[in-house]
């Protein structure tokens, strides 16, 4: 049990390194280096840079020295929390960020309890009763969150609600407590602006979940322990969600690791759409400005949330399917 | 009665797995249609120029937003399809020019007139296009779906995107399928180390929230670069990840193929082990290649729709299904022009159509399950 | 005969699908009594195991009792019950399904969840059945893995079924079905997926239970040797029907239906001449949907008797032993 926690801990740092890596590819792939934008930067508005502030720049980032060099220093400065400065907005990445990268949590966490408060009731529903209307309704539905991508979801609601209700959806707070310190008036008004994000953002991960779940419990359905159970005279809500849905779980609490990543990425787009105050416009902006050292923080803190979201799944997969706590596949 | 059951039985023994493939995939109704329409849109992407009514790229202020046009098909009770002309007029309100329709003037639809110049098929240089109306005045012509504000016609845009998006998500499988196939095969059939490590490798990309580094990457790619190089790099870029599924299929089905008799069979019989592999391993699981290669189609356009539609995928000149919706991107242009949205309803049908064709092949790729 | 603790009487099952209608079961009549064990045999898909289900109610969908009885003795002096009126899931069959019949499954690999202790699964039957409490019903798991012969009970009452061998987990399916405490039970193949010895201990196991209990017991299976050795009556099974009943010593000894002839004669035997090429059946089972016409064993009948065998399903016939037989040619011999 402690030997599977720790191969899924390893796993999950050998994936924060590599985004690490990629992360770096990417800040490094933009042609001039960091202290060449810089001073273009601090030129275009006028000032002057002296040689010796250029020099310390380069000493402080490496730049000039091997790959690998740079690579370790830029690294070890984003162990200690030092992002590096944005360029465009002249300020340290971490201001830049700020609660945007909160929010961006917040709202994939949200999108990810409703996926599974929907698939798993939907699913179970879709597999005992199969065949059934309420089954072939919730397939269709299910294809149909399959094939609209989010973006395009929250393109159609959005219209929808200015044509018929004459709303102007988007956002998470409203203009009144946008500067607004925290306050639970402003925690409420964030929960009804995230209802719309979050559906769209879930819609996607329900679907291909509750065709995971129907599959899977369809197959156990046929197992024989099911008639064991069904033999021993319990009653049949007992016999289902004791043993077939069960076991259906560990397919499903698995596919959780492959959903999250899905969901951070579609809330990127999706803010876009809807001009919530995630990371996702911040980072667009980033790239297309390349000001890399935002851009790149962005992709690595997604990225890290990322891991360690799908490390609890792991976990989750673990507390559930004795087979695993025992060592045994 | 039991002749004819032995006949069916001895059918079945007797058929190639493709064609057991074929016969259960035919009882998928659904499936079957999502086939023909996928035949259809590959049809539209070899004829687009030729299914086009005007130049996609050609704008013209005068044109600006002209709303969709209804066709009739009936003129006095004879068959004569024509559309209205059209004739500005001013919103008393916001004095904006709008158009509507000018039912004193019926344009006839001709079919295969002349039009804008283009390649058949990228050989055949020529200007007939399937249909078209005989300009009458500078705004005048036939918009299915209406114009852009630059007055560009969105029938003729659409068809065109039609042929990049598909286009390029069946390069980006072509290119998955090569990786897939090719990590996938040989994790599965040499497993061990190897095996482990490209298990790792692809948890690791599934792992990772793949938008924003497929942005990082997209952004990155050099401004000044030709249309047809972006088109590479984007490919590229989506198949990264897209060969990760694929490359399971294969892997999962050399491990359960490996421990098979007839596998065991032909080994004893002293075939070879490109033999085993080509003649006896591939044939038995070619199905589910087919069938996973249609379930990943659907990502890879999700994939380069959603690059493009936030200005980082295909760049304009180029027209894709997600350069289109760009334009569709703020409640305002919606406000506006509404038919702007029709862009979606092209992406939305191919994604279920690849799924449900997904689908019916992976049901039929087992035929003795 | 009368004192039957289960009488089963025209039992016919149908699954309705969209091919066509899957006659299951057509008109199956037998009874069983305490202390007494009948087997039931016949080749795979000729309607054995829907019989056991049919009796506890658990067909799957879309199969469905369409007529006959199963009379289930009331106990304390209760009239007896019909248990194709009760519906399916209401509280009087589930107390009685584990209840009165227990069921032995043939796979115990699968027939057992791996997802709980082998205590969890036998003290849910005791607290079903009982309303024992936890504690009470943990202790009485114990108990009845002591009696199925499972050592150190105690220990294994909290291990996986993937934790235990299969002849274990066969005798950890036996504890479940007993511990509802029932007067039936029903074993489904209990021994098909056991080795040799194993087999022949679950077998000693369920005749030591059977004699301490009193139960009745349907043994259901295709092994001709597993009934010689357990059951006191044996039904034969052929497409949905008992094609002959008797007691064993009788179809051992002098089988009337060719049916059941061939069955015996497939039986591999040591005192046979070496070398000799075991009998065999002519044929498979047809595909339940081409059931053919008459009586259904004709196309591979050896004494087939031309026209009269394609024409009609042969009637049921008293013989003088109490059993009975369904065929024109035991008629005539």
């Amino acid at each position: 049990m402690l030997a599977y926690c720790l191969r899924r801990l390893a796993l999950a740092l050998v994936t924060i390194w590599s985004i690490s890596v990629l992360t770096f590819i990417i800040i490094q792939l933009p042609p001039g280096d960091f202290a060449d934008a810089y001073i273009a930067q601090l030129s275009s508005s006028g000032s002057t840079v002296s040689l010796d502030e250029v020099a310390s720049l380069r000493e402080m980032y490496g730049l000039g020295q091997p790959m690998h060099v740079q690579y370790f220093k830029w690294l070890s400065r984003m162990v200690v929390g030092d992002f590096g400065y944005s360029m465009e907005w002249r300020r340290p990445v971490v201001d830049v960020i700020g609660d945007r990268l909160w929010l961006t949590l917040a709202i994939s966490v949200a999108a990810l309890i409703v996926t599974w408060g929907l698939a798993l009731p939907i699913g179970i529903y879709s597999a005992v009763r199969q065949y059934s209307a309420g089954d072939y309704l919730f397939t269709l539905v299910g294809f149909i969150g399959l094939a609209v991508p989010n973006f395009l979801l929250a393109l159609i609601l959005m219209y929808l609600g200015y044509t018929m209700f004459g709303l102007s959806v988007g956002g998470l707070f409203s203009p009144e407590f946008e500067q607004a310190p925290w306050s639970w008036a402003k925690f409420l008004d964030l929960l009804t602006h995230m209802i719309l994000p979050t559906i769209v953002l879930a819609t996607a991960g329900t679907a291909y979940l509750i065709r995971i779940m129907r599959a899977n419990l369809l197959d156990e359905l046929r197992m024989p322990y099911v008639v064991t159970a069904r033999a021993k005279g319990l009653p049949e809500w007992r016999v289902i969600m004791k043993y077939p849905v069960r076991v259906a779980l560990n397919p499903f609490a698995s596919s959780v690791g492959y959903i999250f990543p899905h969901i951070v990425s579609g809330s990127i787009i999706i803010s876009l759409v809807l001009a919530l105050p995630t990371v996702g416009p911040l980072l667009l902006r980033a790239l297309v400005a390349q000001d890399m050292f935002l851009a790149g923080t962005i992709v690595l803190l997604l990225g890290v949330l990322t891991v360690i979201g799908t490390f609890v799944s792991d976990l989750l997969l673990m507390w559930i399917d004795p087979r695993i706590r025992f060592q045994i596949h | 009665m039991s002749v004819t059951v032995l006949t069916a039985e001895e059918r079945i023994s007797h058929a190639t797995q493709l064609q057991l493939t074929w016969w259960r995939f035919r009882k998928h109704k659904v499936a079957l249609v999502s086939g023909v329409i996928i035949l259809l849109f590959y049809l539209v992407v070899v004829l687009a120029d030729f299914l086009a009514t005007s130049d996609p790229h050609a704008t013209d202020a005068r044109r600006s937003f002209i709303p969709p046009q209804a066709i009739h098909l009936f003129d006095d009770g004879k068959f004569r399809p024509h559309v209205y002309g059209l004739k500005g007029i001013r919103d008393p309100r916001t004095f904006r020019l709008r158009y509507a329709p000018d039912p004193e003037r019926k344009l006839p639809i001709r079919f295969l007139g002349r039009g804008y110049d283009y390649n058949l098929l990228g050989l055949i240089p020529t200007n007939i296009h399937l249909f078209s109306v005989e300009d009458a005045g500078p705004v005048d012509g036939i918009f299915l779906l209406g114009t852009d504000q630059l007055g560009r016609d969105l029938w003729s845009r659409l068809i065109v995107a039609t042929r990049i998006s598909l286009s390029i998500g069946l390069a980006g499988v072509g290119v998955s399928l090569v990786l897939g196939v090719l990590l996938g095969g040989i994790s599965g059939l040499y497993g061990g180390t190897v095996d482990t490590i490209i298990q790792r490798l692809i948890e690791l990309l599934r792992s990772v929230p793949t938008i924003p580094l497929w942005m990082g990457l997209a952004a990155s790619l050099p401004a000044d670069w030709s249309v047809l190089q972006v088109y590479f790099a984007i490919t590229l870029i989506i198949s990264l990840i897209g060969w990760t599924d694929l490359a399971r299929v294969v892997r999962g089905r050399f491990m359960a193929l490996r421990t098979e008799d007839f596998i065991l069979a032909a080994e004893l019989a002293g075939a070879s082990r490109g033999r085993i592999i080509f003649r006896h391993m591939l044939p038995s699981f070619f199905s589910h290649i087919i069938a996973a290669t249609s379930l990943a189609l659907p990502a890879m356009i999700i994939s380069e729709t959603s690059l493009s539609f936030l200005g980082l995928g295909l760049r304009p000149p180029a027209i894709s299904w997600g350069i289109l919706l760009q334009d569709a991107q703020s409640v305002q242009s919606l406000a506006l022009a509404p038919w702007l949205l029709c862009s979606a309803v092209p992406v939305i049908v191919a994604i279920l159509a690849f799924n449900f064709l997904g689908d019916g092949l992976r049901d039929a790729a087992d035929p003795y399950g | 005969m009368s004192g039957a603790l289960l009488s089963v009487q025209d039992l016919v099952v149908h699954f309705h699908q969209d091919e066509g209608i899957l006659r299951a079961l057509e008109g199956v009549s037998f009874e069983v009594h305490r202390g007494r064990t009948l087997g039931l045999v016949g080749e795979s898909g000729c309607g054995k195991s829907v019989t056991a289900r049919s009796i506890l109610r658990i067909v799957d969908r879309p199969g469905r009792i369409v007529s006959g009885r199963i009379n289930l003795d009331g106990r304390r002096g209760e009239p007896p019950i019909d248990l194709t009126a009760l519906p399916a899931n209401s509280r009087r069959m589930r107390a009685i399904r584990g209840g009165r019949i227990g069921l032995v499954f043939q796979e115990p690999m699968t027939s057992l969840s791996v997802n709980y202790t082998v205590g969890n699964q036998i003290a849910e039957v005791v607290r079903e059945h009982q309303g024992l409490s936890r504690a009470a019903a943990h202790a009485r798991a114990i108990e009845l893995l002591r009696d199925v012969g499972i050592p150190r009970p105690e220990r294994r009452v909290d291990e996986y079924p993937f934790q235990l061998s299969g002849g274990l987990r066969q005798r950890v399916m036996i504890a479940v079905a007993l511990a509802g405490d029932p007067d039936i039970l029903i074993a489904d193949e209990p021994t098909t997926a056991l080795d040799v010895t194993t087999q022949a201990q679950i077998l000693n196991l369920m005749r030591r239970l059977q004699r301490e209990k009193n139960l009745a017991l349907i043994l259901i299976t295709h092994d001709m040797g597993v009934i010689a050795e357990m059951a006191d009556e044996v039904a034969v099974m052929y497409l949905g029907r008992i094609v002959e009943r008797g007691p064993v010593d009788q179809i051992f000894h002098a089988p009337r239906h060719p049916y059941t002839r061939l069955l015996l004669r497939s039986i591999p035997s040591v005192l046979a001449e070496p070398r000799t090429p075991l009998a065999t059946i002519s044929g498979s089972v047809p595909h339940p949907y081409q059931r053919p016409s008459g009586c259904p064993f004709h196309p591979r009948c050896p004494d087939h008797i031309p026209a009269t065998c394609e024409a009609a399903m042969p009637a049921e016939t008293a013989t003088a032993d109490g059993g009975c037989v369904r065929c024109y040619a035991a008629e005539h011999t």
